[in-house]
């Protein structure tokens, strides 16, 4: 192999794909980016098992051939390289070594054959579709922050993407939860997304796709089967195992009876619960709402370090309520909320609440209590 | 009797009538002619005493059967068992606890052997802290049969001084208990549990201030608290084989050899040990776990061992108020090699079959057909049992869980631990045809 191509368009693949490469690694070959040159193209390749990143560059191949060198080793170096060097990549000889050179600067590298890299595409894909990258966005931001950590719910540990019917039309909906808040967005069906399975898109794969969104703005193809699916950015191509579990039928978590109707602007209500929660200790974090006629109290008692309350206004007519909720989960949503005026549904301390926009927008949150 | 030569006016207790008397140098009680006599200086300044059951279980075995008075008697269980307590008698023949059956039995085969009924020896441990809690507030439990107690400042409450008092309470725990104990008193717990053990059974031992150095001197380094068979191979390697060993060296010389470690062992070589006698400790984890008659690889087995630890762990949570958000998995391999596996993370639980879902992910990972001998649980990482177990979005079955624990729980309370068995835990015998 031998190939020369610019520092700038190695870096940007390099960038999009050494990400996916865990820091420690049992298997000494998944440290490891693949490279392989051929027909003017340089393909890089890295893997977790579970999560495959492939970027193509730009390159001058005079030798076509691949192997596999340390990822992070790799893309350090060509992070420092001057900006505008060129980059030559060639095998040197017998001892297994990739040579790397860039104005005077020379690199030795130790490889593994590529031919023992690991290689996750396999199979058809059953269904293909594409979603604008401002509607990818908004589905994962809308819905990733409530994704769980629990390793023993596993099922909770990415988002569940399917499509349902709303009111006749076909829905792409996103759900996300940990037990203590739910997040749903849903946004027309693309066209091929119909009769998609229901897929758990696992929690590093949402990440590395949300990263990928902030650098590259363009249509994303997405193709999926029960037990794979692939996130076609361009270039950059990003394949992904999806959980074995069932998602739980999150419909009947969502409380249909609140009736009890609250309606808030976002800015100051988000701010004072902020101010507020200042006072309470880092774990826990509750804060009460003590809901009344056209106004409600924030308040937070930490028996360590004091108390703190607000009075916003609000509208709101029912019968009066006190209500704790984990402050930070709030703030989260809030976060996520599209327009100034959110509308809270509530029943009663005990049960969870609904928060949403109040002109009914795509995306809807279930909020569980605390006992305050 | 060791507490001879100290200067100054002394007392002599007599451990049968129960008399204070001024120091003779007669063996023997003025009054009863009883041998049993403890001395100590007039205004005793000695006041943390360590107690300890004379060979607990079988003790209350040969009470419970006083056919067995004249046997040798251990106590201990199973094809894979060890000699959990042996009679003195059965200590005699060299028998001794933690020995493994088969040898005991080479040395001492006309011993009785009684499996362990840890129910009874718990409720005979409980009476004897309760009569020792009549004494002092400040009763340090170190396992089912042995306390250290401080009765500083108690003089006023029973008339008598420490020695008069703890001799007191071994009478009474002769007679309401049936069982003898072993007294050290001194004025800190290492030196109170050293002197429990210098005269057993039936034994009263005082150490002065005074005595520590020189008593202490000849001990191997084994006899300090904290050093195992490892750390007496290393303090033997640097020379170190006895108590006095340490004492010939300053502390700066073992602090710089052996670190903050060396500078505990140079203390405690002295007598020197400032801790305090502490009622209760916080409970830090709770764990059950199992050696099998015969290592097994079968998972239905395991799961099934898995599921009954589960319980008795959850149980003891239950009881304690406590909710758990960590769970261990312990699995020791045929050939001795440990496995720990745990879990944390999740919400806190003090539910049997929460406990048992995490174990059991974690078990089915290592079921890679390797042998096992011994399968344990434990959990850690405790928060009130108070808001636990509440559910939450995803979990709407969790109070339907707790309610249906809360029936099993109650009925095993009130018809024994075995009136519901979980069907996964329940192991059908094969019922016989005609």
């Amino acid at each position: 192999m031998k190939v020369t191509l610019e520092r700038t368009a190695l870096l940007k693949a390099l960038g999009h794909v050494h990400r996916i490469v865990e820091r420690r690694n049992t298997i000494p070959i998944l440290s490891n980016v693949l490279i392989e040159a051929r027909e003017r193209q340089l393909t890089l390749k890295a893997t977790d098992l579970d999560l495959e990143a492939t970027e193509s560059a730009p390159a001058d191949v005079a030798q076509e051939g691949s192997t596999t060198v340390p990822a992070h080793v790799l893309y350090e170096i060509v992070r420092k390289l001057p900006e505008g060097a060129q980059v030559s990549l060639e095998m040197s000889g017998e001892v297994g070594q990739l040579l790397l050179r860039s104005g005077r600067a020379r690199f030795h590298l130790q490889c593994l054959p590529a031919s023992d890299f690991p290689d996750l595409t396999t199979g058809d894909l059953s269904h293909r579709f594409a979603l604008s990258s401002g509607d990818l966005r908004k589905l994962i931001d809308n819905t990733q922050f409530a994704i769980s950590t629990e390793e023993t719910r596993y099922y909770l540990n990415g988002i569940f993407l399917h499509v349902t019917e709303v009111d006749g039309a076909a829905m792409l909906r996103a759900v996300a939860t940990d037990g203590h808040r739910l997040a749903r967005v849903e946004l027309p069906a693309p066209q091929g997304a119909a009769g998609m399975p229901g897929v758990i898109v696992p929690r590093k794969a949402v990440n590395e796709i949300q990263k990928l969104i902030e650098d590259l703005a363009q249509e994303i193809v997405i193709e999926l089967s029960t037990a794979k699916a692939r996130f076609r950015f361009g270039d950059v191509v990003l394949t992904t195992k999806l959980i074995d579990g069932t998602f739980p039928d999150y419909g009947r978590v969502i409380p249909a009876n609140n009736d009890k109707r609250l309606v808030v602007d976002k800015e100051p209500f988000a701010k004072a619960v902020d101010r507020v929660s200042t006072i309470s200790s880092e774990r826990g974090r509750a804060i009460k709402l003590s809901i009344g006629d056209g106004k409600m109290v924030l308040s937070v008692n930490n028996p360590d370090s004091g108390s703190a309350s607000e009075e916003i206004e609000v509208d709101y007519d029912s019968a009066p309520i006190e209500i704790g909720f984990n402050a930070r989960y709030l703030l989260d949503i809030a976060g996520q909320l599209s327009s100034d005026t959110a509308l809270l549904k509530l029943s009663d301390p005990g049960s969870p609440t609904i928060i949403q926009d109040r002109d009914g927008a795509a995306a809807l949150f279930v909020l569980m209590p605390l006992r305050v | 009797m060791i507490s001879h030569g100290a200067e100054g006016a002394r007392v002599v207790l007599c451990r049968d009538c129960l008399v204070e008397s001024p120091g003779g140098d007669s063996s023997r009680c003025a009054l009863c002619g009883s041998p049993r006599l403890v001395a100590y200086p007039h205004g005793n300044a000695l006041t943390i005493a360590h107690i300890d059951c004379d060979a607990f279980y079988a003790s209350i075995e040969k009470r419970d059967n006083p056919t067995l008075w004249d046997r040798p008697l251990i106590v201990g269980g199973g094809r894979r068992g060890v000699v959990s307590t042996c009679c003195y008698v059965a200590r005699t023949f060299g028998v001794r606890s933690a020995m493994p059956m088969f040898q005991a039995l080479k040395l001492c085969p006309e011993a009785v052997v009684i499996g362990p009924d840890m129910a009874k020896y718990v409720r005979v441990g409980r009476q004897i802290r309760s009569l020792m809690q009549d004494l002092t507030p400040l009763v340090e439990p170190i396992s089912i049969d042995e306390a250290f107690l401080d009765l500083t400042g108690c003089e006023g409450v029973h008339g008598a001084g420490a020695p008069l008092t703890l001799a007191r309470l071994a009478r009474k725990i002769e007679s309401e208990i049936g069982l003898t104990v072993s007294i050290g008193l001194s004025d800190c717990k290492f030196l109170a549990k050293l002197a429990s053990d210098l005269d057993k059974p039936r034994g009263y031992t005082i150490v002065e201030r005074v005595q520590a150095m020189a008593l202490l001197a000849p001990m191997p380094v084994s006899r300090i608290w904290g050093v195992g068979k490892v750390a007496q191979t290393r303090l033997n390697n640097a020379g170190l084989r006895l108590i006095g060993d340490i004492q010939a060296l300053d502390e700066t010389t073992m602090f710089a050899r052996h670190g903050a470690e060396g500078g505990r062992l140079w203390r405690l070589a002295r007598g020197i040990d400032k801790r305090r006698v502490t009622p209760e400790r916080e409970t830090k984890s709770i764990s059950s776990e199992t050696t099998f008659d015969v290592d097994t690889a079968d998972k239905e087995h395991l799961t099934r061992t898995l599921l009954v630890m589960c319980e008795r762990v959850a149980a003891r949570l239950k009881k304690q108020q406590l909710a758990c958000k960590s769970v261990t998995l312990k699995l020791r391999t045929a050939d001795f090699k440990l496995r720990t596996r745990a879990r944390s993370g999740f919400e806190p639980t003090q539910l049997a079959t929460r406990l048992f879902l995490v174990a059991r992910s974690l078990l089915e990972k290592e079921l890679d057909g390797a042998r096992f001998r011994l399968l344990g649980v434990s959990t850690a990482d405790f928060a009130a049992a108070e808001g636990a177990d509440q559910g939450d979005l995803v979990d709407k079955d969790i109070g339907r869980e707790r309610a249906r624990e809360d029936a099993i729980d109650s009925l095993r309370e009130k018809f024994g631990a075995s009136a519901v068995v979980r069907g996964l835990a329940f192991k059908a015998t094969t019922p016989k045809r005609p």
